[in-house]
């Protein structure tokens, strides 16, 4: 927390990592026209965690999908680094920005198995490792977030379970270490038991490396957990912004304030 | 007033081809009392969907019951014949919305065909028009919208989705609910409504007890009277909602209530740590103790011996260190 304290206070100082300025999308036309992105705008430093919180069909998924390039913007543009990342080579941005997908049966091709999947990571990286120097760094990563790679490296994407999935593109994340990590829902299908410990590696990378995460979730423990801090995201707007533990001890939205009322806590037994 | 449901060393178990068994509830012993909310928490694949199954009598091959009992107003339920649980159990005095319950209604059909199913697979004389006036009657008495019975599934939202398989599920006013993750995958706001639908059926004396099973004990908190902790498909300590959330006992219970991730600035002001390694396979679980490999606490027997229940007024523990 202190060095996430320093962080914030030196932020100021600093140049953005990413800038996102007045994202919107637009789906469908006439009465099937849906704003699922509103003239958003927000950065992320170097080093940081921030939350992009909200409930499903905020808007958050299609955030995250024009800043990983998958998806064009109908307004608005998203620097990397200062450059508008349209203008960036594709191999470029995505060794420097990469993601971990809420649905990982969709990110996976089922043909290649676990072992190929993961050496994609150091053909993306272009650095020079040798085979059994990649052997050995894949099974170290597979074992930090709890996968047997003896048992799994050459089974199928299928073979495996959401959460051994899921699992898998954070085990890929870290042999890749970008400059920043998009994880929407990234632990939705990992027990609370080992959600923590997963979440710790990603914070542990971010501070160890220097890696910015963007989680997006709506997870509201999870994003008050990790995050430096939180944007809440409602109706494909941003509708409050600020440090984790202001925004959560002292809502100022009304929106934010019943997201908030509704989460089940410890302290607090509802009156329903 | 007697417990309304009880289950007796019960052992259920899914057998596959080779003769491999997955021993999903393996010897569960455990009540439902009058006027509580019962939690049932454990992590994925624990079995708390396969004991949902066996008590509410919707358990099918290749999941088997191998032993125990379960009895409910009078009845030994599991050697009850077919055709009596279906006329005087289920849906009257037991009703069951399963997990994942809102996704399976058929996308083709109105909601009001699946009351018009429930009703009428119970009281095989009541006619569509009847059925279909008592559904439209409770959702008024329950200030819900009439026109879900007119609608597609599609056209609702989860939680509306999920509150209607509510309401017409205990259409006939059983005395127990047996509700399997009512509000996972839906929104915080959603989870809500849920909730305060399922108090209403208990204030309105609807329904008697909910057996209320979750993964969230953050959620336990606000709705359960008692909690019952599974792991690797045996209970570990049942308790009062107070000693499981706030006094927890048993290493798996402590360990897993110290990993929830609720917005309180505890949870910031420490690092939390989750459990280390996997819970068991059940097709060959460990010897002893199921947690053992995975306890920080464990002693030398916990490999070796199960440890016995040990009861102290309300609350029952299945740990060698109460011993
Ligand atoms: N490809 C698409 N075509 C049309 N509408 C879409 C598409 N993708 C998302 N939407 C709509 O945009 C809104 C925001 O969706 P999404 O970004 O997935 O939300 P979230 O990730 O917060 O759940 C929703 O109303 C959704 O239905
Ligand atoms: N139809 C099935 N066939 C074989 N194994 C099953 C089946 N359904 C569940 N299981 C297994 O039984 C165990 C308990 O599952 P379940 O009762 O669904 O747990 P929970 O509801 O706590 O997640 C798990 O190991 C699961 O893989
Ligand atoms: S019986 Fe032993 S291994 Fe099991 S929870 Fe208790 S101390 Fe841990
Ligand atoms: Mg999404
Ligand atoms: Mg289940």
């Amino acid at each position: 927390m202190v060095l996430a304290n320093a962080l914030n206070n030196s932020k100021k100082q600093r140049q953005p990592l990413l800038q996102v300025e007045n994202l919107t999308k637009v789906f469908g036309s006439g009465k099937n026209e849906v704003i699922a992105v509103d003239d958003v705008s927000f950065e992320i430093y170097p080093g940081e965690i921030i939350s992009l919180l909200g409930e499903s069909g905020s808007g958050k998924t299609t955030t995250a999908r024009m800043i990983l390039r998958l998806s064009q913007p109908t307004r608005g543009r998203i620097l990397f680094k200062g450059k508008d990342i349209q203008a960036m080579k594709g191999v470029d941005y995505w060794r420097q920005v990469q993601a971990i997908f809420q649905d990982p049966f969709s990110s996976f091709n089922s043909f290649y198995s676990v072992h190929s999947f993961l050496s994609k990571a150091f053909r993306l990286k272009g650095n020079h490792v040798s085979k059994s120097q990649q052997r050995a760094m894949m099974e170290e990563a597979m074992k930090k977030v709890g996968l047997n790679a003896e048992e799994l490296l050459f089974k199928r994407p299928h073979e495996l379970s959401g959460g051994q999935r899921q699992r898998l593109m954070i085990a890929r994340a870290l042999l890749i270490s970008p400059e920043l990590l998009i994880a929407d829902e990234p632990t939705s299908m990992i027990d609370a038991s080992s959600r923590v410990g997963i979440l710790n590696m990603l914070m542990d990378l971010s501070r160890n490396l220097g890696m910015s995460i963007m989680f997006i979730t709506h997870d509201i423990g999870l994003a008050y957990y990790t995050s430096d801090r939180l944007l809440i995201m409602n109706k494909g707007r941003i509708v409050e912004r600020g440090p984790s533990v202001e925004v959560v001890e002292n809502p100022t939205d009304e929106y934010t304030r019943r997201l908030l009322a509704d989460v089940p806590t410890l302290s607090k037994r509802w009156a329903l | 007033m007697k417990n309304l449901l009880e289950a007796q060393n019960l052992k259920a178990y899914y057998r596959l081809v080779d003769g491999i068994q997955i021993r999903a509830v393996d010897g569960v012993t455990l009540e439902l009392r009058p006027n509580e909310v019962l939690g049932i928490a454990g992590e994925s694949g624990c079995g708390k969907s396969t004991l949902a199954a066996v008590i509410s009598l919707t358990h099918n091959p290749p999941l088997h019951v191998i032993d125990g009992e379960v009895t409910a107003n009078g009845f030994d339920l599991l050697r009850l014949p077919k055709e009596q649980a279906r006329r005087e159990i289920k849906g009257k005095y037991i009703s069951v919305v399963p997990q994942g319950a809102m996704n399976a209604l058929n996308p083709t059909q109105r909601v009001r065909n699946f009351a018009i199913d429930m009703l009428q697979e119970h009281q095989p004389d009541m006619t569509k028009q009847d059925a279909v006036d008592l559904a439209r009657a409770r959702l008024q008495e329950l200030s819900l919208p009439e026109r879900v019975l007119t609608s597609y599934p599609h056209e609702l939202s989860g939680g509306m989705k999920q509150r209607t398989v509510i309401v017409l599920s205990t259409l006939l006013n059983p005395k127990v609910l047996i509700a399997d993750e009512p509000t996972s995958a839906l929104d915080v706001s959603s989870q809500r409504a849920v909730i305060r639908l399922l108090m209403t059926l208990l204030d309105e004396q609807i329904i008697t007890s909910i057996a209320f099973i979750t993964h969230e004990l953050p959620l336990l908190r606000q709705v359960a009277d008692r909690i019952a902790v599974m792991y690797a498909g045996k209970l570990v300590e049942v308790g009062t909602m107070e000693e499981i959330i706030f006094q927890p006992q048993h290493p798996y219970t402590k360990a897993l209530m110290g990993s929830m991730l609720v917005p309180e600035r505890h949870v910031r002001e420490q690092r939390i740590e989750g459990i280390p390694g996997v819970p068991p396979d059940l097709k060959n679980p460990p010897a002893g103790c199921r947690f053992h490999p995975r306890c920080t606490q464990r002693i030398e027997w916990c490999t070796q011996e199960e440890p016995p229940p040990k009861t102290v007024g309300d609350r029952t523990t299945w740990c060698w260190l109460m011993h």
